[in-house]
């Protein structure tokens, strides 16, 4: 038969297609009875917080959806409705998990490599090695319990993995949880610790590369502190920390006075003109001897360094405004109509030099840097040319305007006094 | 001189050159207090040819896609000889061109110069008239900058406004729902082809009927005139009126040559269909007091919306205007006064608006 | 009488050369002066187009294997590599992270920002230092001897 012309009806193809759909049926079914019976979630779910467990949350568990149970961690009989079964001590039942306890119950699979491997192969398996070695590990094997534990960061009965933006412990959502006991005062009180590191992080330029241009490689508190062995670097290696990323300024660093110095005096690297948690846009002033300087914070006035800090100041500006300058004319030259394209180009190799400078100062010698500016203040001092040049093709053509407008004008003249002739002499006006 | 006798003997022996021109060098101007008018006509279309030299240079490199058109007018701007200078002409003649045709109207109602036997005349005037504006209006799309852009979406979306046939002629116009690339190139269509077509067919037809009809005289000077012959003046078109002419022409081309080395036109920013309407998007000024009428006209007026009612109402206007001749037929009387009314109004009306809306947020 | 109306007509005839000389010449001046800018706009401009999505970026030849040169493309720099299969490359010269002007490294095969230490591999990507963005890579042909660079189209 062709594939238009209309089928007649069969009893048998009727059948098998009622079989299909049987058989999906049944299939869907099984699956929602296959789906493990779970009593908890059913008398939980309706009951009020602290003990609700919502069921969205429950699918949304990372757990959940791997096929474990209230029961893998908190022991008892799920799949019976009877409280007094589900919930009783020949089940295993082992009730609400005390906090102490909580790292060891977790790494009871997540330290076990062999049983990772079948969910996970490339997952971590050292988080409690790791945690035992951090300030909040030690303080918990102390008897000290309102330190975090894993469910204090992880969350716990609806935990999502860290590559999921709605996790808790996700790259954007990290200082937001770290400050949940650090910047909280009744919590932190006894400690003797700060806790403005988050309002002092929300204000940094790292917070604004992660959080508004979204750039996931931005640090965080876990990217310095380290995440499960959470600790501040100490006072010799914060360096090493700011140098995983800023290789350069550390190079430099470490080739300065500075190194010898701030080691002598305890100081770190970094830090002690940057801030740790504050660390805000540098700008041209940080360097220098003016009141907001940091430089004057240790140098004065008659010191080679307070000297070399003036210096570099000054060369900063120097570019800048030759930068600046080049620019202005440049613009005037472009609203005026005239090509400046390759000298705009041009300019931002005085705008690298200029960036290049401004990491170069971090060797604390003035010859380096020095080079870097006089580099920027010839590209500079190129494109200020060329626009001046570009004014100067202005003014020509202006002068070109000039030139035709007195042409015109002894045209109109001419024309004027021819006309006066002719109506004089020939009598052009005409009676009807 | 020699030369310019030689050459005129050479055309007369084979075409008769004398005798075709004759009439011409017979023509005459009227001479009176009031004939400085009589020169906006030829200023009018003195201009539109700069439009029309200066428009075909620009074709040499203008492209008309919408990823290539900005880049063009650029490379115009800076990269071609003296491209500058032909595309500052382009653009400060096509407004000097408009404001000219809109003051030639105007003159034409104040010295009555629309009565008979000069109705056509009229007409094919006003239809030059709208097809300038046409030209105008499609012009200013083509440099593709974001001005022009949101000027034209603003435009294209106000006949849209008019009932049963609106949405068809803004679908016509914008070649689609929106203004885009299909947009550019309609417009480019209309501005070298349809329009210069129309042009030329109605510019013939206007220039014919005037060497016809010769020049029209203010009412009472006619009757003056009329009464006593002695008193009227008149000079030869050739060559007095027509050297007077191209003095003014001269000094047009000083302006227009001025305006472009001290006032350049701006290239802008290159257009953004994506982009947000930017604040204060707005017509061309010689549609502005259409614009900002339609601003302060309130949502509703009874049942019908308010810029519906505008639109009419221009239309309304327009149609009566482009009537004129058949309301006033003998140029005394009430009629006369009334348009002449109606004439002063409407230039206080255009001004005022167009003022308001450039000073309005 | 004969005399005076000779030299009266012979005053007038110089003036009437004066004034026919000045407009001759002032209308011969400007016409000059409006047909000189037309005629240098008809002749064609050095740079044959300003196309801000192609452009030639260097000749067959021009690059040694495992080399690169900055070229001009539109108003931003751009990199053409020849690497050391004799495979030619080419992208933004513009770093993601801070713009600075990227360069090639023979010694690492990599093109490196000398700003902050930035590394990107031979397709843009950036591996390596504070660059969050590739490169934006662009399509290549030669065209006899003339190595033509081209913005990618679509995505």
């Amino acid at each position: 038969m062709g594939p238009l012309q209309s089928r007649e009806f069969s009893p048998s193809r009727l059948a098998a297609r009622l079989g299909i759909l049987a058989v999906c049926l049944a299939a869907s079914g099984a699956q929602a009875w296959a789906q493990a019976k779970n009593a908890c979630l059913d008398c939980h779910a309706t009951l009020d917080p602290p003990l609700q467990i919502t069921a969205e949350s429950f699918a949304q568990d990372i757990h959940t959806q791997k096929g474990l149970t209230c029961g893998s961690c908190h022991g008892g009989d799920p799949a019976t409705d009877d409280m007094e079964r589900a919930m009783g001590r020949a089940a295993g039942f082992r009730g609400k998990i005390e906090r102490a306890q909580i790292p060891a119950l977790c790494s009871h699979c997540h330290s076990d490599a062999a049983y990772m491997r079948q969910f996970n192969p490339t997952l971590r398996t050292d988080q409690y090695s790791q945690y035992l070695t951090s300030v909040h590990g030690k303080r918990l094997a102390t008897g000290d319990s309102k330190v975090a534990v894993c469910t204090d960061c992880h969350s716990v009965h609806g935990i999502r993995p860290a590559s999921d933006s709605l996790s808790s412990v996700h790259p954007l959502n990290v200082a937001k949880t770290c400050g949940r006991c650090h910047a909280d005062p009744e919590h932190m009180k006894g400690y003797g610790i700060p806790i403005d590191q988050f309002a002092s992080y929300s204000s940094s330029v790292h917070h604004e590369a992660l959080v508004e241009r979204g750039d996931l490689s931005a640090p965080t508190c876990t990217t310095c502190h380290g995440n499960h062995g959470a600790a501040p670097p100490g006072v010799a290696s914060v360096e090493n920390v700011c140098s995983t990323c800023h290789a350069f300024q550390a190079q430099l660093f470490d080739g300065s006075p500075h190194k010898v110095a701030f080691t002598a005096m305890g100081l770190p690297g970094c830090v002690t003109c940057h801030s740790n948690h504050a660390i805000l846009h540098p700008t041209d002033a940080m360097v220098g001897t003016s009141a907001g300087a940091v430089c004057v914070r240790c140098h004065s006035q008659g010191d080679t360094g307070f000297h070399v800090a003036a210096q570099m100041h000054d060369q900063l500006n120097q570019l800048q405004s030759a930068i600046a300058s080049s620019d202005e004319v440049l613009d005037t030259a472009e609203s005026s109509g005239m090509e400046i394209s390759q000298s705009q180009m041009e300019q931002a190799e005085a705008r690298d030099a200029l960036t290049h400078a401004r990491v170069t100062l971090h060797g604390f010698q003035l010859a380096p840097m020095e080079k870097d500016i006089q580099a920027g203040k010839v590209v500079a001092a190129k494109t200020l040319s060329a626009g001046q040049k570009a004014l100067a093709e202005r003014d020509y053509r202006r002068k070109g305007l000039a030139l035709s407008l007195v042409t015109i004008l002894v045209v109109l003249i001419g024309l004027r006094l021819y006309l006066s002739q002719l109506e004089k002499s020939v009598g052009s006006t005409k009676t009807s | 001189m020699r030369l310019f006798s030689a050459v005129r003997d050479w055309l007369d022996e084979r075409f008769g050159w004398a005798e075709l021109i004759a009439p011409l060098r017979k023509k005459t101007v009227p001479h009176h207090s009031r004939s400085y008018w009589y020169y906006l006509g030829g200023m009018t279309l003195f201009l539109f040819f700069v439009q029309v030299v200066s428009g075909i240079l620009l074709l040499l490199y203008y492209r008309p896609s919408s990823d290539q058109a900005f880049e063009s007018v650029q490379y115009i701007m800076t990269q071609v000889r003296f491209g500058w200078l032909i595309r500052s002409i382009h653009s400060w003649g096509a407004n000097l061109m408009v404001f000219m045709a809109f003051s030639h109207m105007f003159s034409v109602v104040f010295l009555k110069a629309y009565r008979k036997p000069r109705e056509l005349t009229w007409l094919s005037g006003m239809l030059l008239l709208f097809v300038v504006l046409g030209f105008g209006f499609s012009g200013y799309l083509l440099p593709w900058n974001t001005r022009a852009f949101f000027a034209t979406q603003v435009g294209t979306d106000i006949p849209g406004q008019i009932p049963i046939v609106g949405k068809w002629i803004e679908t016509f116009l914008r070649g689609g729902e929106n203004v885009t690339g299909a947009t550019l190139g309609r417009f480019f269509g209309f501005h070298v082809a349809v329009l210069p077509g129309l042009v030329t067919l109605l510019l013939a037809l206007h220039l014919l009927l005037i060497q016809r009809f010769g020049i029209s005289v203010p009412p009472e000077l006619e009757r003056q005139w009329n009464a006593q012959p002695a008193l009227r003046r008149e000079i030869h078109f050739f060559p007095n009126f027509l050297l007077r002419e191209l003095m003014a022409w001269y000094v047009a081309l000083g302006v227009l040559g001025g305006l472009a080395a001290f006032a350049p036109w701006e290239l802008g920013t290159k257009a953004d269909p994506f982009a947000p309407a930017p604040a204060g998007i707005r017509p061309e000024w010689f549609f502005m007091f259409m614009f900002q009428s339609l601003k302060v006209i309130p949502a509703k007026i009874l049942f019908i919306s308010g810029e519906l009612v505008g639109i009419l109402g221009f239309g309304i206007a327009a149609l009566v205007w482009t009537l004129l001749p058949f309301f006033d037929r003998d140029g005394r009387g009430r009629a006369q006064r009334w348009i002449t009314g109606a004439g002063v109004f409407a230039v206080a009306y255009i001004l005022v608006m167009t003022v308001y809306g450039y000073m309005a947020k | 009488m004969h005399k005076e109306m000779s030299e009266q007509s012979s005053g007038r005839v110089s003036r009437r050369g004066l004034v026919e000389f000045l407009l001759g010449g002032g209308l011969l001046a400007s016409f000059i002066s409006f047909v000189y800018p037309v005629w240098r706009y008809l002749i064609p401009p050095a740079t044959p187009e300003l196309n801000s999505n192609t452009t030639v970026a260097g000749r067959v030849g021009e690059l040694k294997r495992n080399s690169g040169k900055i070229f001009r493309f539109g108003n931003r720099p751009g990199l053409l590599v020849l690497t050391a299969n004799g495979e030619y490359r080419a992208m933004t010269a513009v770093c993601t992270h801070l713009n600075c002007t990227v360069q090639y490294r023979s010694d690492l095969q990599l093109i490196w920002c000398a700003c902050h230490n930035g590394l990107y591999d031979l397709n843009g990507r950036n591996v390596s230092g504070p660059p969050p963005r590739p490169l934006d890579a662009f399509e290549v042909h030669v065209r006899g001897d003339e190595i033509v660079v081209s913005r990618r189209n679509g995505a």
